[in-house]
């Protein structure tokens, strides 16, 4: 069972209140987009073995999205930050490195 | 390889058993070989087996890097059926299904399929609509399946309750060539005929890396050594996203833990297996006398092999709801495995970005009872470079949008 804590309203809380909706830092590619870059954004998934930026939203509270960096072999969450970004913070950054050294994922380390 | 028999029991009987072989070797790796496939589970091996049954190519290794039969072949719920609506998915898992009903003769080996019959309940108008659908399609496949009343369930499963207080029987698909099969016993035995055939089972042996040169496989890193290869298939299940991060390429494909649990052993009381996809939850009675219970996914990407908790009591109010005597039994033990899930939750059968590499992965929550029918594709693919079982599966469907919708059939249970 994770343990979130909404960045968005402050409350934390068991995942039966959340719901996750996929990879986050996504670049959402539109009309015009080549047909590689559409298919990397619907398709091409990270799906790590470690860690993994997502998009949760708290359905049962506030209802407001946001985003977690999670392990998904431990199932650590190394925490919660705002989606109105497009890269990781560098705390979380750093909270990572402290528990994961060498990680990467995607264009970010 | 003493082929098993009633005389080679009886023989045995009479010199206390001293006389059984081993069922495959293990060998160390050689230096190289024709065709290396990842991952011993019963995809690999029925890939292997139908390389050297149907193409003779013998100088193969599988590669695993736990124990035979370890992951999700030996932690599904042991349900085989073939009741898809596209025409692709309809063809290779009739395929596999119709494998299933020779295979203990094929192999020697008794994998004790039991073509008990399998309902998918439909507990909605739409799934009404949707099943009575399927039927008309598996018609025209040549799947023989039939869409059946309430009354008609009810004396094929007396313990059910039709009428539910959220969701009451309205229906059902009924397959009755459809069933279970004893899950490790798929695996051994196709690791014994692969073995019997020349082939190295390779236990143990995790796979760390993999050797390209100029967009060409050469071979694999592994924890005991390099080995080099011409062809190499990656059939890792879950694990499918990471060896393709080892070969420089992505998969549409997400990793999640589903769970399945058994309870304890009781009198016979249901003799097929019956799938409430509405509500989560589907059940089959083991030979052991334990109700094989299986359930939904959870939410999230993860490689734990657990699960989370309140999936458990998801399915299991599910089936409290559709069976109520459940409600009386103790459930003796819990486990988890990683299923692959793609977008159309169709399989990938495909050759790769990188030359000689073979994929054959994404068969999600339902892949035992497609065992046979892929390594027989798979293997054709893999020998000749393309083949009927496999053409529509290939990775491209993903950029030509031309995808194999199975979210209703696979909805959640297998």
């Amino acid at each position: 069972m994770l343990i979130l804590t909404c960045p968005c309203c402050g409350v934390t809380a068991e995942e039966t209140e959340f719901h996750q909706g996929g990879e986050a830092h996504l670049t959402r590619h539109g009309p015009g987009a080549s047909e590689e870059e559409f298919h990397t954004y619907l398709f091409a998934k990270e799906n790590p073995k470690g860690v993994h930026f997502e998009r949760w939203r708290h359905n049962n509270g506030c209802g407001k999205w946001f985003h977690a960096a999670r392990d998904t072999v431990t199932l650590e969450v190394y925490g919660t930050y705002s989606a109105q970004t497009l890269e990781p913070p560098q705390v979380i950054r750093d909270a990572i490195t402290a528990k994961r050294p060498g990680w990467r994922w995607r264009e970010f380390a | 390889m003493k082929r098993y028999s009633v005389f080679a029991v009886a023989r045995e009987a009479l010199r206390d058993h001293m006389g059984w072989e081993r069922a495959w070797a293990s060998p160390e790796p050689k230096k190289r070989y024709d065709v290396i496939i990842i991952g011993a589970g019963g995809h690999g091996l029925a890939t292997a087996y139908y390389l050297g049954k149907n193409f003779g190519i013998t100088n193969v290794a599988v590669l695993e890097k736990g124990w035979l039969g370890g992951g999700n072949t030996g932690r599904n719920t042991t349900i085989i059926r073939s009741n898809y609506l596209q025409d692709p998915s309809a063809a290779i898992y009739e395929k596999s299904r119709s494998l299933y009903e020779t295979l203990s003769q094929d192999i020697n080996y008794n994998i004790m399929y039991s073509p008990r019959g399998v309902i998918m309940l439909a507990q909605t108008e739409h799934e009404v609509r949707g099943y009575k659908r399927t039927a008309q399609a598996n018609a025209l496949q040549g799947v023989t399946t039939e869409f059946i009343t309430p009354r008609r369930v009810k004396e094929i499963v007396p313990i059910i309750n039709l009428d539910g207080p959220r969701y009451p029987v309205l229906g059902g698909l009924w397959q009755a060539r459809a069933g279970t099969a004893r899950h490790d016993a798929v695996a051994w035995g196709y690791a014994r005929a692969c073995s019997a055939m020349g082939m190295d089972i390779i236990q143990k042996c995790e796979v760390t890396g993999i050797r390209r040169d100029g967009g060409r496989v050469t071979g694999v890193t592994t924890n005991r050594g390099d080995i080099d290869c011409d062809k190499l298939g990656i059939v890792v299940a879950g694990h499918s996203g990471h060896l393709a991060d080892m070969a420089g390429f992505r998969l549409p494909i997400e990793s999640v833990a589903l769970q399945a649990l058994v309870s304890e052993p009781i009198k016979p009381c249901m003799d097929c297996v019956v799938m409430a996809n509405t509500v989560h939850g589907y059940m089959s009675q083991s030979d052991k006398g334990e109700m094989v219970i299986g359930g939904g996914t959870d939410g999230y990407n993860n490689y734990t092999q657990r699960g989370a908790f309140h999936h458990i009591e998801e399915t299991v109010r599910a089936l409290v709801e559709t069976f109520p005597m459940v409600a009386r039994l103790k459930m003796l033990r819990q486990w988890g495995g990683i299923v692959d899930v793609t977008g159309d939750r169709s399989p990938i059968l495909s050759k790769t970005p990188v030359d000689g590499i073979f994929i054959n992965a994404g068969w999600g929550t339902g892949g035992f009872k497609a065992i046979p029918g892929s390594g027989w594709g798979f293997a054709e693919l893999m020998a000749k470079g393309h083949s009927p079982l496999c053409d529509a599966f290939g990775l491209d469907r993903f950029y030509q949008g031309r995808f194999i919708d199975e979210s209703v059939a696979a909805g959640v249970a297998h």
